[in-house]
């Protein structure tokens, strides 16, 4: 459980942000500037709010009015940051140990060998920061932060200064972290597909201010949050179960409260729960159901209400079943095809355009 | 000259530099540390005060320590019960030397101080360091190099050292009489200007031998790490 609500001053830039969130992973996602890292600074102890509290599983870490100002090294919060921040004077080996030397024998709840094996990190253990690819620095950083058996886990853009096939290598580290180790990570992106991916909740940050929090399927499909969500990226959550795999045509079948959506092989397990972001301008709608067509997904799905009017674009909200769904048409389209609320339609989903970097294990 | 006072000189010179820089080092790498990290009212007046040696003419630097430290300053009395005599000694060749190299190794640990990437002092907090570790195992391993040359640099300054000296401790062959020192002695008698030579050579050599102990201390593989 983490609870935060403060007040930082940043120059001319004020930061108020309340949340709560109890899940493994909550994203604090938003544009660049947003006051993202400065939260996650407070959390961290390095920048010190002008007023509130925040505690980490019922231990107060600040509080102002009662000050409490816990020092960061005695905080137990771990920090990954966007550029590893390795010691460049020491191996890797010894920054592993930096973290873990400090914590008391009895606070110790990480394996270190564990952790080297999760995160492949034996071959560079004799080598230096300087000699690694982005990839290995940003490993060996989860370990070193890991070691000091933090009881929470900071991660600020772990990924922007990546290439994509890194992006993804350590993208599958942080699921198993997750998994494996069941320790909580506040993790910061202005990248949507790693929020749906690894988070179960989000806090939206925009201009020092909280605007929304909530279950990340619930945050993104409000359509009044898009102007921060990026109209590119909008879209929906599908909250999904694995149901099989198509091992002749490389294909994964997600079964949702509403129907089936087939997607490029996924690597998972039959049942095992998984969201996928569905964006909107990958949706198309049709009144009856159309034959002789390559997409392979079609939902008989409801109108619920019809978004942005005034512009050339219509974000038509639909329900296929339980599950919200949005799609982004020309209003030329929503006209000619006379879309109201409560008018049954069937909602089209090329298989491609889900691709493996949309869909996560919940 | 005969040779055995002229290894005299040559030892009292390196003494004065070597315990000039030993004690001034540590209070210049934490100067160097306050400046480059800390922001504090009156900073630059801080600042300009630390450089203020290295602007002033030497001989007034000398007066000044011989009005605070000489027998009869405020300094100088409150110092004499615990045993430290500054006052026409070799101490005092020291201390002149250490002030008047002062600014300079603060200069050079300050700039490599300021390279160190202060967001890896944040990393190692998180990962359970006190400030004083930080500081031990991450900022001053970095800083290495600008500690060596801030170090040399000091100390071929105290080797040179000549107008605060000679003001605040006189020329005492001995004790407080140094290579400049004895060098100026011997440009002053007539006849005497080979040993003025020779010493003038002597230290050329010494000044070369500081320049490459410390070109070895930089390159030879940094202080590995904190074990």
């Amino acid at each position: 459980m983490i609870e935060v609500d403060i007040a930082v001053r940043r120059g001319a830039f004020a930061i108020e942000a309340a949340f709560a969130a109890d899940a493994p992973i909550v994203a604090l996602f938003g544009r660049s500037g947003a006051g993202k890292s400065t939260i996650v600074n407070a959390i961290a102890g390095t920048v010190r709010p002008e007023r509130g509290r925040i505690a980490v599983d019922g231990r107060t870490l600040f509080d102002r009015a009662r000050r409490v100002d816990v020092a960061p090294e005695a905080r137990r919060v771990g920090y990954v940051f966007q550029d590893a921040l390795l010691f460049p004077h020491m191996t890797v080996a010894a920054n592993l140990a930096y973290g873990e030397r400090l914590t008391p024998p009895a606070d110790r709840f990480v394996d270190r060998g564990h952790v080297i094996a999760l995160l492949d990190l034996t071959r560079l253990l004799e080598r230096r920061p300087g000699t690694l690819s982005g990839g290995e620095r940003q490993r060996v950083a989860i370990g070193r932060a890991l070691l000091a058996s933090p009881r929470l886990l900071l991660m600020d853009e772990p990924l922007a200064s990546l290439d994509a096939p890194r992006k993804a290598e350590i993208l599958a580290y942080i699921e198993l972290l997750r998994d494996e180790l069941r320790l909580p990570i506040v993790y910061v992106s202005h990248a949507l597909e790693e929020v749906t991916r690894l988070a179960d909740s989000m806090v939206l940050v925009a201009d020092g201010r909280v605007a929304a929090q909530g279950s990340v399927a619930d945050v993104l499909a409000r359509p009044e949050l898009q102007a921060h969500t990026g109209r590119f990226e909008a879209g929906a959550v599908v909250e999904a179960r694995v149901a099989r795999h198509d091992e002749r045509y490389g294909l994964t079948v997600l079964a949702f409260d509403g129907g089936e959506l087939v997607v490029p092989n996924v690597d998972s397990l039959p049942g095992e729960p998984v969201r996928a972001r569905v964006r909107a301008r990958d949706v198309s709608i049709a009144l009856s159901r159309p034959t002789g067509i390559s997409i392979q997904n079609v939902f008989a799905a409801e109108v619920v209400a019809l978004d942005g009017e005034f512009g050339g674009i219509v974000d038509v909200r639909l329900r296929v079943g339980a599950t919200p769904l949005v799609a982004r048409i020309t209003r030329k389209a929503a006209e000619e095809l006379a879309l109201a609320p409560g008018l049954k339609v069937h909602a089209l989903v090329k298989a491609v355009s889900i691709d493996r970097r949309s869909v996560g294990f919940a | 000259m005969p040779a055995r006072e002229e290894l005299e000189i040559v030892l009292l010179s390196l003494k004065v530099a070597s315990w000039g820089v030993a004690w001034s080092l540590p209070l210049a790498v934490a100067t160097a540390f306050v400046l480059a990290r800390r922001r504090f009212p009156g900073k630059t007046l801080f600042d300009a005060a630390v450089h203020l040696p290295l602007v002033l003419p030497p001989v007034v630097v000398g007066f000044a320590l011989l009005v605070l430290f000489g027998r009869n300053g405020p300094l100088g009395r409150l110092l004499e019960p615990l045993g430290i005599v500054f006052a026409f000694r070799w101490t005092g060749a020291a201390l002149a030397a250490a002030v008047m190299g002062f600014p300079l190794m603060v200069r050079a640990i300050r700039l490599a101080i300021d390279a160190v990437d202060p967001r890896l002092e944040i990393a190692a907090r998180t990962l359970g360091a006190g400030a004083w570790r930080v500081f031990f195992t991450v900022t001053l391993p970095l800083a290495w190099p600008g500690l060596v040359t801030g170090a040399l640099l000091g100390f071929a300054r105290a080797l040179g050292e000549f107008g605060a000296t000679i003001t605040f401790v006189s020329n005492i062959p001995g004790e407080t009489q140094t290579l400049p020192l004895a060098i100026y002695t011997f440009t002053q008698s007539p006849g005497q200007d080979a040993q003025a030579l020779h010493l003038s050579l002597l230290s050329v050599a010494l000044s070369l031998g500081a320049l490459a102990l410390s070109e070895w201390l930089v390159r030879r593989e940094r202080p590995a790490h904190a074990p």
